[in-house]
């Protein structure tokens, strides 16, 4: 019985509970229109904390994903601005293709300068909050300077759920089959899981680090056009400290901040974790401070359960013990 | 405490400071010292001699107190003691220059020579300036001009020497042992360290000495001890000696063939090495290998061997040289284009390097193999699985389902699923790094076995081994590397031991030092 598996079990019995929970004291949350739109209002922390998981599946962390999103988001925001008869599907290129190339950045930071992957997404944190104030001087991006179209996209219901939870429901399948049954996901797990076997089995570590670097980005700007449409309006500290939610869900959701080990559907059941704390405890009056407690107590239980599930187990040295592992 | 204070009395009757006593250490599958012994002798220098694997180190383990024998005794001034830790070893002024020395590269030279032992002031509070004061006076000693403030970092290897000298120094050292002190050094820092040695015999301390080159063994030691897989050989004094007599009494006998070689027919040339060197580890590579042959790589540690086999496969880059495999002249530059080359390395680390604890058997074993089971990057599972089941059968490894991961199967079944992925990308020519090291003498004859039949279906081998026996018994030619060169190939009757292991050390046919 795989650990993972298990794993996975426990966090949607959680999920369950709580929800079941809250229904007791207010089953307005549970009506299924409520349900849609708490899980849409988690698809940006979804779709952040897939590529997220990718990244530190290699062993490596990208602290600089919430900037992005709001560089990206930014700059989208201003192309309306300035060209507001642009279809929605050339924006939505330009955020998968800014946001990448930031991620690219990160990427080759480590992969050819061999900087400690903290530190660059530290830096490059910092510093795409100083561009978008470079390019802004501060000032907000408002819902009445944006087209219709560009903040109606994510918002248009299309079979009784906006497109902003269609779109993480489609990332999650592509994650997963890229995770699964691609060559790329197969280098991921392998360069996180023991980087020195994958280089002599031909996979090149850093070239690696650097791609999931890049999807991390990819989905950071998409998540950016989506967030600043979503909410109509863009400025500097949009989605500020929201990197470390990323985090957090990866991690409550059975990600090894070692590297290798962790799926698609634990990262997402770790964002909705969170996402239905957010969500449900101010709708039964239990205070912001609380919901601050529960999260970091997820965390740490969830690192406590993967450490205990990753200790490596003793050598065998009893023959007779061998086979009844 | 006033126990430590008490001078040694370095003239005790015998003559022996320190003597083992029929020591005898075991590891789970392995004997690694039986009934050795030794004695070392104040103001004179005793070379340690042996092959790899002799159970030198295990000797200077035991004598520092990192471990405790099972049986045996060891005599400090005729009086039997006990090292429970390096600190009862150190106080009882037996200490150590190792081979890797562990040092602080951000703390002060004299905060190096006395961590874990600084002295301390009323407050027990570290006294800095007892402790500068100490480190100067222990420098000067030794002849060493380094300035005892300066960060550990801005010191050359040669001065890091000598203050790990000076870490072993700074206890009250009646026994100092040096395990090939001189393996890091320039020609002109080891004359400095010959003289730093001959101070040390001046102020009668005994000298424990380890080094594989018989040159400096010949110019530095008075007396000698001389181990052969674990067991006392032989010991006397040097100017009593021969080098052939010592190369004589580290191989021993005509070694034993029980080694399942079967003759595999020998094909055409395979891959031809030219010219291939590096920088700073290899130079001038030169050899052919055929189909079904297997060659072997001989030498100390430390000649070279891996170095050069990693950059085969193109881990690191040769400086010059190149490789025609099959006829194709080809630059390999990473291990996926040696893989493609169809040349494979099983690494030595197997557990480090081999496999991947997290994922699956069936990944695992295809890992290398991707290209081939998938389509535009996509991985055909059936593919996958085929080729996961072949190899897998093949090597008879027992699992319950391809899909457990490689972490919860057996030692001897990682090595299996490891050997499994390198065979999986059908290779022409497969590396194997000291394939049975610390590995049960019954796995050995499996894996022996197992190499002469890759070579009887035409599989090229190489082995890099430092077992004398393994590489006599299962090469059909044998190349001796010593400090990054090739030295010799020996092939049919020239293949001895005694050959090898001159080539390897360093003397020529004569039996003078080289």
């Amino acid at each position: 019985m795989s650990a993972l598996k298990s794993r996975e079990a426990i966090l949607f019995g959680a999920i369950f509970a709580l929800v079941a929970l809250i229904a007791t004291r207010f089953p307005g949350f549970v009506a299924p229109g409520n349900l849609v739109a708490v899980f849409t209002d988690t698809t940006p922390l979804m779709i952040l904390a897939m590529g997220q998981m990718v990244v530190i599946l290699t062993r490596c962390i990208d602290l600089s994903v919430a900037a992005n999103l709001a560089l990206t988001g930014m700059v989208c925001a201003m192309i309306n601005v300035a060209a507001p008869d642009l279809p929605v599907a050339v924006i939505l290129v330009i955020a998968l293709v800014m946001g990448s190339a930031l991620g690219a950045i990160n990427g080759i930071l480590v992969w050819k300068l061999n900087i400690p992957p903290i530190v660059v997404t530290l830096g490059t944190m910092t510093i795409f909050r100083g561009v978008i104030f470079l390019l802004t001087e501060g000032k907000w991006i408002n819902a009445h300077e944006m087209s219709p179209t560009f903040t109606g996209f994510p918002r248009a219901e299309f079979l009784g759920m906006p497109v902003l939870g269609w779109i993480g429901v489609v990332i999650a399948i592509v994650m997963m089959v890229v995770m699964a049954r691609t060559t790329l996901g197969r280098a991921v797990y392998a360069v996180g899981g023991n980087p020195h076997a994958a280089v002599y089995t031909g996979i090149d570590v850093g070239k690696t680090q650097f791609k999931a670097f890049v999807i991390s980005g990819m989905l950071a700007g998409l998540t950016g056009y989506l967030w600043v449409a979503r909410y109509s309006v863009a400025y500097v500290d949009i989605a500020g400290g929201f990197e470390l939610d990323v985090v957090a869900a990866c991690v409550i959701g059975g990600v090894s901040i070692a590297g290798g080990a962790g799926t698609v559907v634990g990262t997402l059941l770790g964002a909705l974790f969170l996402g239905v704390v957010k969500n449900a405890l101010p709708v039964v009056d239990v205070s912001p401070f609380w919901q601050l407690a529960i999260s970091g107590a997820a965390i740490i239980i969830a690192v406590a359960f993967n450490a205990k599930s990753g200790r490596s187990k003793g050598r065998v040295i009893l023959k007779s013990a061998e086979h009844a592992q | 405490m006033q126990d430590l204070t008490q001078k040694p009395d370095v003239k005790t009757q015998g003559g022996a400071v320190l003597k083992l006593d029929g020591i005898t250490k075991s590891f789970p599958g392995v004997k690694a010292l039986d009934g050795v012994e030794l004695e070392l002798h104040a103001g004179e220098v005793t070379a340690l001699i042996g092959e790899n694997g002799a159970g030198k180190s295990t000797v200077v383990k035991t004598l520092t107190g990192i471990y405790q024998p099972d049986g045996g005794s060891i005599l400090l001034n005729g009086a039997p003691v006990r090292f429970a830790t390096p600190q009862d070893a150190a106080d009882a002024g037996v200490t150590a220059i190792h081979q890797e020395t562990v040092l602080f590269d951000e703390l002060s030279v004299a905060e190096n020579v006395f961590i874990g032992h600084a002295p301390k002031n009323k407050f027990g509070l570290i006294d800095k300036k007892a402790m500068f004061d100490r480190t100067t006076e222990i420098l000067n000693s030794i002849g060493a001009k380094i300035d005892a403030h300066v960060k550990l970092k801005d010191l050359g290897i040669a001065s890091r020497h000598l203050v790990a000298i000076s870490r072993a120094l700074s206890v009250e050292a009646q026994v100092v042992i040096m395990d090939e002190p001189t393996a890091a050094l320039s020609q002109t820092e080891i004359e400095e360290l010959y003289e730093l040695v001959d101070t040390l015999k001046a102020q009668g301390k005994a000298i424990l000495f380890i080094s594989h080159k018989f040159d400096e063994i010949f110019r530095i030691a008075d007396r000698y001890t001389v181990f052969r897989d674990g067991q006392y050989v032989g010991a006397g004094l040097m100017k009593d000696v021969k080098e052939a007599d010592l190369v004589q009494m580290m191989v021993g006998r005509a070694v034993e063939q029980l080694f399942p070689k079967r003759e595999a027919e020998i094909g055409e040339e395979v891959l031809t090495v030219a010219g291939y060197s590096h920088p700073t580890e290899f130079e001038d590579i030169n050899f052919t290998l055929r189909k079904g042959e297997i060659l072997g790589f001989y030498g100390l540690v430390g000649a070279g061997r891996s170095e050069f086999m990693q950059s085969l496969i193109g881990i690191t880059r040769p400086s010059k040289g190149a490789v025609n495999i099959n006829g194709d002249v080809r630059v390999i530059r990473s291990p996926a284009e040696a893989i493609d080359a169809g040349i494979v390395y099983v690494p030595e680390d197997r557990g480090k390097q081999g496999a991947i604890l997290d994922m699956p058997i069936f990944q695992n074993v295809t890992l290398p193999s991707l290209k081939k089971t998938s389509r535009d990057g996509f991985i055909q599972l059936a593919n996958e699985f085929a080729l996961a089941r072949e190899y897998t059968e093949r090597l008879d490894l027992r699992a319950a389902s391809l899909d457990t991961n490689v972490g919860a199967l057996s030692g001897g079944n990682q090595q299996k699923v490891v050997i499994a992925k390198w065979l999986a990308t059908k290779p022409r020519v497969i590396i194997l790094d000291e394939p049975t090291k610390g590995i049960d003498i019954g796995s050995k004859a499996a894996v022996h076995d197992f190499m002469s039949e890759l070579a009887s279906e035409g599989l090229s081998v190489i082995m890099v081994s430092s077992e004398i026996p393994e590489i006599l018994g299962m090469s059909d030619r044998v190349i001796v590397m010593r400090e990054g060169r090739m030295v010799a190939e020996l092939e049919g009757d020239d293949m001895k031991p005694e050959t090898l292991v001159r080539h390897a050390v360093g003397i020529n046919s004569t039996g003078d030092a080289a």
